[in-house]
Parts: C-alpha cells; structure tokens; sequence
C-alpha cells in the first residue's frame, strides 16, 4: 500500500464508525465484481457510511488524498461500472435503505438511493401506485443504481426509462458540497442536471436521496404469444403493432434457443418448435385491453404468426413472463459461462442484424442466444461460451465486440440499458469520435476537475481510444488481452 | 447541393466568433424570443437549415433538422395517424424543432405524456468551439456516454447550436373527448390529483374561471366506460379549448399583466397571490396574471417547493432582469462550469438564460 493510501485509511478510521470501514481482505472480497464478473479487483477499502454526513466526510477525505471513488449500490450492475479501484475507496449506499415518504395524492416517494427497486412498488401498493421501470433485477438492484445506469426494463416503450420517472435528486459533489436537481415542480429553468446525472455511471456526483413518480396500476394486464416460423416474420410484427397506433406495455422476443432453454428451465408451455415468439402484453382498463387485444391479435394472425395464445387467467399470464424474465439464468445452464450483450438498433434492421449475428456466431464457433426487447428495439444476445477452455473468454469478447460494432453500423447503440461501465469501454471510441469524447470530458470536469469518481469507466481517454484504433484495425481482435491498456 | 443543410456554414461561423470573442444570438423563428432575458450579440440565423431528413412510423421516431418549422413536422406526423405527444406551444407561426427544443416547452398533455425532453432521443450540434458533435440517435434506448441531447432541452441554446433533432412520436389516440365540471378551484386541484392517480385513460385536466375540465384519450370503449364513471357534461368545441390553453389565446390570457408561470407539487393549494389563475398539468403548472412584486413571487413558490418565470412581461413594459427562477449558489456555480465545458469563449446566446451563462 502506498503511504498516501494508509494516510487515508488512518483518516477515513477516524472519521467514519468502526463498523462503516472494511479494510481486511476478507472483508474487501465481496465486493471485488459487480454483474459483470470476469473482472475483478480489491479496493483499498469499502466504506459503508450511515449518513449523509459520512458519505461527504468519505468524499473529503478521498479528494483530500487524490484517492478514486466508486459508488456502489447493490451490485447488481452489467457492465463493470461498481468495478473497484485498486488504490480507490468503495462507497456502498447500502446502508440508506429507507423510504422516506410516499404521497399518494401527488403521487410521489421520495426514498434514498440503497432501497431496492422492487420495494417501492411494494409500498405504493396499497395506494394503487408503482414505480413503473422494472429492470429484471428489480429484486436486488437499487434506485440509486439504476439512476447511475438509467435503467429500463420490459415496460419502457409506453412508461419509459428511469430518467422519465424520476422527479427530484440530492447528490453529493467529490467536493462533498450538496446539490439539488429537479423538483416535485415540473420543468425548472436551467440546465436539466437531473436528466445528465441519470445514466453518468457514477462518475459525476453521488446520489443520496432519489424522487419518483409513481403510477397508477392499471386495472388489467393481458399478454398474448405468438410462435413465428422465421425470425422476420416475428420482426415484422413487432413494426406492424406500432405502425397499427399500439404501444403495448411489454413486447418481446425471444429466438429457437432461448425458448428452449427457457421451455426447459420453467416449462412456461412455449412452443419449442418456433423460430421466434412473441409476448405481447396490453394494460390499462378493461375496455382499452380488450379492444387492444383484438387489434393485436388480428396483426398478429395478417404477419404470419402460425399459432396465437392469450393467457386465460392472470396465473397463466405470470406463467408466460416467467419463461422471459428466466431467459438469462436459462441461457446460463446451456454452457458454463455465457456474455450478455446489450446492443440496441432500428427495429426495421432486425432481420438484417440478427442474420449477422448468426454468421457471426458461426465465425467466432460460440453459440448465440437472443432475446430481445422488441418494442424498443434493445438486443440482448447472450454468447455461450466455457471461461475454463483456454481463449473462449477472448472469443467471446472478440464476438462481442463485432456485435456492438454491428449494432452501431445498423445505426443504433451500444447499450440501450446496461451501461459502458469497463466492459463497452472500447465500444465507445467507435460509436463517438475525438471532438464528441472530449465534450464528455468536458462535462466530467466541470463536476469533478481531479477524475476521482469512478475513473477508467464510461468514457475512453482519447489514448486509450488511439490505441484500440491501431490494434482494431489490424487484428478485430485484441493481442495480449491480459495487457493493462490506457 | 442541399441548399437546406447549413451545417457546415453555421459551424464556422461560430468558429469565427469563437475566435474572435463575438457574442452570438442564435434565431430561429423568433417566435419565443419573448422568453428569457435579451442577448446583446451578432445575429445566427439558423432558420434555413431545415427539412425532414428521417421519418419512419413504425419506430416512432422523427429526425428533422432544427430550422424545421413546427408545423411541416406535425403536419407530417398527422398525415401518418402520429403526434408530438407533448403538444408543444407555438407561439407564433414560425416557430420551428429547434426553438421548441431549446425552450423545452410542453403543452396541456406534459403531466400525464412527458415533457419536451422526454421525447428527445439524440442531437447533432455545433459547441462553442464550432465542432459539429452527435449524441443519442434515433432508438428508444441509448445509455452511450452522458446524455447530452437530453441536456440541450431547455438550455436555450446557451450550450450548443441545435442542427438536428431526433424526437420520439407517438400514435394519436384512437378518440378524445373532454369532460367540464363545475368545481372551485382547491376541489379541482384534489380531484385532478385523485383522478391522476386512478387507472383512467386521463390525458389532460385543467381548471379555469370556476370549471374543471378533464380530457379522456383512447380506444373509444374506454373513453364511454371512464366517462361513466366520471360524470360531467361533454364539452364541445373542445379542441379549440386546449388549443387556447396551449398557445395562449383563450380570454384569461387577455390581460395587460404580467404573465406568470408557476411550477408547483401538483398537490399544492391554490396560489395566495393576487391575480386570476389558471391551473395545468393536473395542478403542477398554474399561470397567473399578477402585479405582484417579482421578489415576493419567488418567495412565495420557493417555499411553497416549486419556481417561477416571468412568462411576459406586462404590456408595453421592458424585458425583465431575471426572468427565470434564481438558481442556488451551489447550482449557478456549476451551469457556470457547465457553459464553459460546452463553450468555453462564452459566444452562444450568453446571458439568454441567466446572466453570465
């Protein structure tokens, strides 16, 4: 350790309660990885503040010391983006697990950043209210990290992502000076600080206190499925309910080997000889979803869609999303170890992208499952692949790689939902060029002139970028991946 | 050559002024120049660069470049059953994307569609050093580097000159109608909040001069069973009624004044302050015409948890000092920190928003 990293751990000990400090490398373990585990790394030392107050003393004290930051909420996250520094502090907000205050009549709660996402719609439940964006993980993951991802989930097509549902922050600068962004008052004059912090990853300010909008639970939820014979047929559905004037509340999709797999793991009565299938869900009153329904299923039908199946009761409609929300776990049990890919393109491309993907998959010899948010166009590919046999994981990263670079050549993105983080690092330096890199810079100093929080995610040093440019170019295929690059 | 795409002209233009330290006025159409606070600096005209570039219906999404005017874009989205569902104000007949963007102004749908950033997917602008730069894009979901598109709403082209704009749409409901009540105005405001929070197809309410007034959107099923279970009388000639309220036309407009914006929790009780008021966005937005002092306004809505604009000033009367709400140290530091990143020469519309920013 270095002597400025004991000098602040000796001054993070005096000012935080003993229990608010992990320092011993056992303790540290836990909190070597995120989602993302095939990357990992010890932190000087977590910090596990109670207040408010701690967490800025902890902000101070690195700043004082030069010492990186990363904020960490539940873990869950997909992309590296918790990843610890060596010579950094990791700052866990779990401690602040408190809803403070939920308005039924406004509609609102305000509740800190460690509170799990699931739980809020828990305790707006009696009030007829939730909190509409539900990430897959809503189980575990927090509030405070889905603001730092802007986090989506299978409803964002008609209720949007969390920046869409999110009234007011109280985030703490590196400097520990505190900010306020947005209000329970619509539409502040100024710079919409709400709208950058969301999605920023950690790297601009730390939130400690987070106001949503909660909505109304609608009076009824249909979902139909569709089995398609070709994954075309099924794309060109999913254009065909739009165009038709339909936002359902969730649509999507799932290929031939992520049915079966899912068909296995759940036995969600998923017709295990279908190309593609389609769930498509309708909510709002029971006039709307009927009349709704009618319309989707006769699209359906007029897109070739070989065999249609609303879900009788609501048991049966837990049933069918069991069967997707299991997708990845399910994928998981086909291979040892398999890399989720969080692409997001034009839904007019699918076929055309999806047809890549597949020679793709032949190329790099790994198998590639997908599952798809279909209304808003947001891929997730999951490459199988075995860590222990020797260049699968570079294999799959390489793969990987070609497949965000074809979702941007399709017009689309890298994330739609899970973040840069370390994973898409490189990704980034495609999708933006020099002059676009350095106004993210840009933005970053203006809150956090020194770089300390959450440093080497998110945003690629244009060095790092000139250097994947050159190796890019010549291989499509990182040389000495076990190589520190910068 | 397309003699619409002006990027590339405007941008060095602005590298010019960067160079030389010139001030820069950014116009549109001009039909918001009424907002805000005036810029001292040399005319860019952005109006030329205009026209469609992208619209595909069944991925909701509409890219235009700025100077479009406002119109061409929604008659081209009418013409495809599709809307700008935050039903943007006008002001004017030449108002255009950019304008509209810049001053992130929504219409009487915000509370229950979103806001004018809500619908923004990705920009393509010209920063302060006059580098032509691209955020987002035009999918639904995009968490690639900061959202700097998002950023340009409401920023009054403080931080960048907007050239395109790509804007998620939406289908228009498949019917409307809208519901009056005979209510005062602190029952209206419970009701609208009461309402908001039940599964009812609500797109809009409003209260003004004693009437609560509800708007019902979608299939028409849905609207006959929510209106059975609202009551109220129909009423007709309700597409010019929200027209009015949107654009500023309807009679409680008319008023030599001072026109006030009041951003408020949408719970909030009526507004102590002397002057009729018009309330919006479910309670969130009221607009009042007062003669109040500026300083005891702010006071007042500060407290009250919500921020005030002077909308427009009275007749006849000069621009206001501050129009805007003021913002806390902590906060001016930082969009002072902010302006520099994006426009370090200080050339883009300084001073639009608040004095030196």
């Amino acid at each position: 350790m270095t002597a400025s990293g004991t000098a602040l751990l000796t001054e993070l000990r005096a000012a935080l309660p003993a229990d608010a400090l992990l320092t011993h490398q056992e303790q540290l373990r836990p909190y070597e990885c995120d989602g993302l585990t095939a990357y990992r790394a010890l932190p000087l030392a977590v910090a596990l503040p109670h207040t408010v107050a701690e967490v800025a003393a902890v902000l101070r004290l690195c700043r004082a010391h030069g010492a990186p930051v990363v904020a960490r909420g539940a873990g869950t996250g997909l992309s590296g983006g918790a990843l610890p520094h060596v010579e950094g502090v990791v700052l866990s907000l779990a401690r602040f697990n408190r809803i403070l205050q939920i308005n039924p009549l406004a509609r609102t709660a305000r509740i800190e950043p460690g509170v799990r996402n699931l739980a809020i719609s828990e305790a707006a439940r009696p009030h007829g209210l939730y909190y509409a964006p539900d990430p897959s993980s809503q189980i575990a993951c927090t509030i405070g990290g889905n603001v730092a991802e802007n986090s989506g989930g299978v409803h964002c097509l008609k209720y949007g992502l969390t920046v869409h549902n999110v009234l007011a922050l109280e985030a703490l600068t590196i400097e520990g000076e505190r900010l306020s962004l947005g209000s329970l008052a619509l539409d502040a004059p100024g710079y919409d600080l709400l709208a950058l912090l969301t999605g920023s990853e950690g790297l601009l300010a730390v939130v400690v206190e987070v106001t949503v909008r909660l909505l109304p639970l609608p009076q009824r939820a249909r979902v139909v499925l569709a089995a398609f014979d070709s994954l075309a047929s099924a794309g060109n559905a999913v254009g065909a309910i739009i165009a038709a004037g339909v936002i359902p509340a969730g649509l999507e999709m799932m290929d031939r080997l992520a049915v079966e797999a899912a068909e296995d793991f759940v036995h969600a009565g998923y017709p295990r000889d279908a190309e593609a299938i389609l769930l498509c869900e309708l909510d709002g009153d029971e006039q709307e979803v009927t009349a709704a329904l009618a319309r989707v299923e006769e699209i359906l039908r007029g897109a070739g869609a070989r065999e249609l199946r609303v879900a009788r009761d609501e048991d049966e409609r837990q049933l069918f999303w069991k069967g997707r929300k299991a997708a990845f776990p399910a994928v998981g049990r086909l291979a040892p170890d398999y890399y989720c890919i969080d692409g997001t393109i034009p839904r007019s491309k699918l076929a055309e992208v999806l047809t890549r993907i597949a020679e793709l998959s032949g190329e790099h010899g790994l198998r590639v499952a997908n599952v798809f948010h279909a209304g808003d166009g947001n891929l997730h590919p999951l490459i199988l692949y075995d860590a222990n046999q020797p260049g699968e994981l570079q294999r799959a990263e390489a793969l990987g790689a070609a497949i965000m670079e074809l979702c941007i050549a399709a017009g689309g993105t890298i994330t739609g939902e899970h973040g840069v983080g370390v994973e898409k690092i490189n990704q980034m330096c495609v999708q933006f060029n020099t002059e676009e890199l350095e106004q993210f810079h840009a933005v970053k100093r203006a809150f956090d002139p020194a770089g300390l929080l959450n440093p080497g995610k998110a945003v690629p040093t244009l060095a790092r970028c000139a250097e994947y440019g050159r190796m890019h170019v010549h291989h499509g295929e990182m040389p000495f991946p076990e190589l520190e690059r910068y | 050559m397309d003699k619409s795409d002006q990027g590339v002209t405007i941008a060095a233009q602005v590298r010019e002024a960067a160079a030389a330290r010139t001030p820069l006025a950014v116009i549109g159409g001009g039909s918001k120049s009424f907002l805000g606070r005036r810029v001292t600096g040399a005319p860019l005209a952005v109006g030329g660069h205009r026209g469609i570039l992208h619209y595909v219906p069944e991925e909701l999404v509409l890219t235009a470049r700025a100077g479009t005017p406002l119109t061409e874009i929604e008659t081209a989205l009418d013409a495809r059953g599709q809307m700008l569902a935050f039903e943007p104000p006008h002001f004017g007949a030449d108002a255009t994307l950019g304008g509209t963007i810049a001053a992130n102004l929504s219409g009487p749908r915000r509370a229950s569609a979103g806001a004018a950033r809500d619908f923004v997917l990705g920009c393509r602008l010209i920063n302060g050093n006059g580098d032509i730069l691209h955020f987002g894009g035009e999918v639904m979901k995009n968490v690639a580097g900061y959202d700097l598109s998002r950023l340009m709403a409401g920023a009054f082209g403080t931080l960048g000159v907007l050239l395109e704009i790509s804007l998620k749409v939406l289908p228009r409901p498949e019917a409307e109608t809208t519901l009056v009540f005979e209510q005062d105005e602190l029952s209206a405001i419970e009701t609208m909040n009461r309402w908001a929070g039940r599964p009812l197809p609500l797109s809009a309410t409003a209260w003004m001069d004693g009437r609560l007034y509800a708007q019902l959107s979608g299939p028409a099923p849905a609207l006959a069973a929510a209106t059975a279970k609202l009551g109220g009388e129909s009423l007709s000639g309700a597409k010019e009624f929200w027209y009015g309220l949107r654009e500023h036309t309807a009679a409680f407009f008319n008023d030599p004044r001072p026109l006030w914006r009041v951003a408020l929790p949408a719970s909030a009780a009526p507004l102590a302050l002397d002057g009729p008021e018009a309330v919006t966005w479910g309670g969130a937005q009221r607009w009042v015409k007062t003669g109040a002092r500026a300083v005891d306004i702010r006071t007042y809505t500060t407290a009250a948890g919500g921020h005030a604009t002077l909308f427009r000033p009275a007749k006849d009367a000069s621009p206001a000092e501050e129009p805007f709400h003021p913002l806390t140290p902590a906060l001016r530091s930082l969009h002072q920190r902010l302006k520099a990143a994006f426009d370090p020469a200080g050339i883009l519309n300084p001073g639009r928003l608040y004095a030196g920013i």
